[in-house]
């Protein structure tokens, strides 16, 4: 599979011609033709991140088409790219939630041009993060994340936007430059900045463990695990639907992305002495923020919460550090990006026609927005891991990881899938049934096409990796396989020595 | 012996005899003349440039003819009292360039408070043949001379505006403070000499090799203090804010960019050439004045409601950063000192460049609440200050990231985890002030427009100038990197 074609770099930056075209647009008529550029660049994008998935091997566990030329020289910093099995779904996942969110933005009046900008930078960052190799490069596109963000959060939110803004904004800068300062230690200590070189345990030991805790403190922030999810909430709440949807779609998940690339991949001792206490935030953050779901009003804070619970998963599955929670854990992530984003432009979709997010403000919807109503019910029922939805396998299997390592962490785990239902089962109750009796509810129209576009292939993946998910699995099985191997091996060689 | 000592000091001459031409066709033509002059002084100022990169090479293939040995870099005059090196080089070209900003900065804002007098482009030009010589002193006296020279003209700058209290304020107040760092400088100098009975540098670094005397000892910290006067670190900053503000913005801009600069090279080069054996002494109290720079140039510009306050305190912060460079003390402390160096000018001169344009009928306005409503009105302008405000924070992809990347990787390399800790910690703090101001601008509503209708053309240049070197830095950052490091590996001792 070496083609010299950089098509990592191409799908990268391909969102970035459609920037430099809506730059020179001028004219009358220009929010329209803003959103169909923005619409058609990304679109293209995502066929073009298709061909990946074609000259992907599945077969190989190591990381391919790779490009690598020298940037900075005299500091060593090259410009790497390269994807394994697990990266290429979330490269799939940035391109495939883009053009929905632009859809999803056409609700947008204020300034259209400056919020197709924003998630076409937004698209290239998060692509450009997946794909990177080299550590100066995964930290710029980690951190340049941020200020479109900030941007979508702040000028397109709700009320208490500008809180939200600052708030997400520091909260993962703090924790990113701790990550830059681990970064330096990480450099100077290779030699070199490729990411490829740092795996595999060259680290000695005690550093190891700062250097952990380092990013840990980044990634953390940016999953969110329990106490470090306290942005979320705001972020979720005030952000605009779109902005909310690649918050919880992707964002999120360069989180879990970074524990898996770094954590486990270069620091397989430390991982395995922190191991506990990740277990420990995680079960915590499960039980605890779907208890706190249960009592939320609004309904976007309450799908907030519940990311976080799904995210424990995420990290139990993670740090279990066998095959069945590692790929436990790449299924949540996918998983979960289909299904919050999903449920983000479900709240959306209400949000648009009646401009409250109070899970009071509705009820009996059921009745005259059936369609509404069942392509609720299919994300919320994935939400909830309902089998044959796409929740369901990424649980089973983190789970399943978890227990060959700790029973006990896996049965407080499982709790939170009671709870998880519980929440979401409520949710759809108050909203969707009851007595039909706020008029302005009742007058609400059903989805109309845009909408339809928008939750159709949601839906069709959703049920996708919830029937048939060995198709995502052969990607990235070899790569989760090396990944574990490597880990085990790691930690048991790093368990006799003393 | 007497040609040797025109070419290395080919560019300075020039700009002196160009600069007293200036004043004197000014003086002749009186205040109409003022826009020509300007334009005659930016010329003059990138024609030197051109020069200081240019002369090296067309003077050599004469070389063995003139049987002179040292007119590449690195060439000594007027016996040993001037440098001409590569670093020398690099810090002016900058310094000519930020001359050149600052002069095109002016023209509006002159020709609106009636400050039209062809002394403004002069007295620049004055001040950056100080810069150049304070860069290139090879001697105590030298670097003395130099800085009064710069000091001089500034003091006048600052209080070019002279009907206008905050002026002659910001002015007076820099007079008698700047003496008192001179007296201090002097007074270090006289020790050094006593002690060492020398001021040139090389003697200096061959006496002080061992271990000091307390003298010399007192004689550094003298030095030190007087340096952190001129570059603004804590605790010598409380001029800063005060002149930053007081100054007319176009002066604000050139003491934001060129003397800030000149300042901190010439520091760099006294601490690791002639006190290079002094390391042990000087870096804890560099190390002091980063932290306690970092320190308060991020927390006190929490507070700041004035946008070229709020500069001056970034300012500070910002000096922090560079010292960090320095205390690490070796090559890849000075490279990352200059290439931060290098980002910070032309960040900090586009967004004096944004502050220009910011005016209320026909008053200039300054608080940061007057920018509110700016993306709206002037949707270029504030992408622009936006580009410059997340430089400042450090968020990559921008130009700002990997000024802090090098200083603070230099300083983990040397093993001073905790300076780079700081650093990192109080970018977070300083980034929500930048964050602010992108806020008023994207955020808030507009209650009505700050800003002319159509900035002047040379506002426009440089703002969108130095907003897409900010942007693009990325995609080209090797040159500005290599000739660091050349200059840098020039500073060092070779061994």
């Amino acid at each position: 599979m070496s083609s010299s074609f950089p098509l990592l770099s191409v799908v990268t930056f391909l969102p970035l011609v459609g920037v430099l075209i809506l730059l020179f647009l001028r004219g009358g008529d220009e929010a329209a033709w803003a959103r169909r550029i923005a619409l058609t660049t990304s679109l293209v994008t995502f066929v073009v991140s298709l061909g990946i998935l074609c000259v992907f091997d599945p077969a190989v566990a190591g990381f391919q088409l790779m490009e690598r030329f020298a940037w900075i020289p005299s500091f060593h910093i090259e410009y790497i790219k390269g994807v394994d099995g697990i990266s290429v779904w979330f490269v799939l996942l940035a391109t495939f939630l883009t053009p929905i969110c632009i859809l999803s933005g056409s609700v947008v009046t204020k300034r259209v041009k400056e919020f197709m900008i924003a998630f076409l930078v937004l698209e290239t960052m998060m692509v450009g993060m997946f794909t990177a190799l080299d550590m100066v490069l995964f930290y710029l596109f980690f951190e340049g994340v941020l200020i479109p963000m900030f941007l979508i959060v702040g000028v397109w939110g709700g009320a208490g936007r500008i809180y939200a803004a600052y708030k997400f904004f520091l909260y993962t800068f703090l924790g990113s430059v701790l990550m830059l300062v681990a970064i330096f230690a990480m450099v100077i200590h290779a030699g070199t900045t490729d990411m490829t070189a740092m795996m595999g345990g060259v680290f000695p030991d005690k550093m190891a463990m700062w250097l952990w805790l380092a990013f840990f403190a980044s990634f953390a922030v940016k999953m969110p695990m329990w106490p470090f999810h306290t942005w979320l909430p705001y972020a979720h709440v005030e952000a605009p639907t779109a902005g909310s949807v690649i918050l919880a779609g992707v964002l999120l998940k360069m989180g879990g992305y970074g524990m898996i690339r770094i954590a486990i991949q270069m620091l397989p001792d430390a991982s395995a002495f922190f191991a506990p206490m990740v277990f420990a935030l995680s079960v915590i953050a499960i039980i605890y923020t779907s208890l706190v779901a249960l009592a939320q009003t609004d309904m976007k804070r309450l799908i907030a919460y519940s990311s976080v619970a799904h995210m424990g998963y995420v990290t139990l599955g993670i740090f279990s550090g066998n095959t069945q929670g590692m790929e436990g854990a790449v299924l949540v992530m996918i998983s979960h990006g289909f299904v919050a984003s999903a449920l983000f432009l479900c709240i959306g979709v209400v949000y648009d026609r009646m401009h409250s997010r109070e899970i009071a403000r509705y009820g009996g919807m059921a009745t005259n927005m059936p369609h509404y109503a069942l392509v609720f019910m299919v994300f919320m029922l994935a939400s909830v891991g309902l089998p044959g939805t796409s929740g369901f396998v990424g649980e089973f299997l983190s789970m399943q990881g978890v227990f060959l390592v700790s029973s006990w962490t896996a049965f407080l785990a499982a709790t939170g899938v009671v709870l998880g239902a519980a929440y979401m089962l409520w949710l759809y109750r108050r909203i969707f049934y009851g007595p039909l009796d706020k008029d302005d509810v009742r007058a609400m129209p059903d989805l109309n096409a845009r909408e339809y576009a928008m939750f159709v292939p949601l839906i069709l993946m959703v049920l996708w990796l919830g029937i048939h998910p060995a198709t995502f699995r052969d990607v990235f099985a070899s790569s989760v396989h090396k990944i574990t191997s490597d880990y085990q091996a790691q930690t048991t060689r790093g368990g006799e020595a003393p | 012996m007497n040609v040797e000592n025109i070419y290395a000091t080919f560019p300075e001459l020039f700009l002196a005899s160009c600069a007293l031409m200036l004043l004197l066709f000014g003086v002749k033509r009186g205040n109409d003349a003022t826009l020509f002059t300007g334009l005659i002084a930016v010329v003059v100022c990138l024609a030197a440039g051109v020069l200081l990169i240019k002369l090296p090479s067309f003077v050599e293939p004469g070389q063995a003819q003139l049987g002179v040995s040292a007119l590449c870099h690195g060439c000594k005059a007027f016996g040993g009292m001037f440098i001409n090196d590569a670093f020398a080089q690099f810090v002016k070209v900058l310094l000519l360039l930020a001359s050149a900003i600052a002069i095109m900065l002016s023209w509006g804002y002159m020709e609106r408070h009636g400050l039209e007098r062809p002394e403004y482009p002069a007295l620049i030009l004055f001040a950056t043949l100080g810069m150049m010589l304070m860069v290139s002193a090879n001697d105590l006296l030298a670097l003395y001379m130099g800085l009064e020279l710069q000091s001089l003209a500034l003091y006048v700058l600052a209080s070019f505006r002279r009907d206008h209290v905050r002026s002659s304020e910001a002015g007076l107040k820099y007079f008698v403070l700047g003496s008192l760092s001179s007296g201090m400088l002097l007074y270090g100098i006289s020790l050094l000499y006593g002690y060492t009975g020398s001021t040139g540098f090389e003697a200096l670094a061959h006496v002080l090799a061992g271990e000091p005397p307390i003298g010399v000892v007192l004689g550094l910290v003298f030095v030190c203090a007087a340096m952190a006067f001129k570059v603004s670190a804590v605790p010598f900053h409380m001029w800063t804010p005060d002149v930053y503000e007081g100054a007319p913005t176009p002066v604000t801009a050139f003491f934001a960019a060129g003397p800030k600069l000149a300042a901190l090279a010439l520091f760099v080069r006294v601490l690791l050439q002639p006190l290079a054996g002094l390391e042990h002494q000087w870096v804890q109290v560099v190390v002091f004045m980063a932290v306690a720079s970092m320190l308060l140039g991020s927390f006190a510009g929490l507070a700041q409601s004035n946008i070229k306050r709020l500069m001056a305190y970034s300012s500070i912060a910002n000096v922090g950063y560079a010292l960090v460079g320095m205390a690490v003390a070796n090559e890849a402390g000075v490279q990352a000192l200059l290439v931060y160096l290098s980002i910070y000018l032309v960040n900090t001169l586009g967004v004096f460049g944004v502050i220009l344009c910011l005016r209320r009928e026909g008053v200039m306005a300054e608080k940061i609440a007057d920018l509110a409503g700016l993306s709206k009105s002037h949707p270029l302008l504030a992408v622009a200050m936006g580009i410059f405000m997340f430089s400042l924070a450090g968020v990559p992809p921008l130009a700002g990231f990997f000024g802090k990347y090098f200083v603070f990787l230099a300083a983990v390399q040397a093993g001073m985890l905790p300076l780079a800790i700081i650093g990192v910690l109080t970018s977070c703090v300083a980034a929500y002030y930048y964050l602010r101001i992108i806020k008023v601008m994207y955020f808030d509503d507009a209650t009505e427009a700050a800003v002319d209708p159509v900035p002047e053309f040379s506002l426009r240049i440089v703002t969108g100038g130095a907003a897409l070197l900010m942007l693009l830095f990325v995609f080209m950052p090797t040159p500005v990197i290599d000739s660091a490091l050349a200059a840098a590996h020039s500073l060092m001792p070779q061994g």
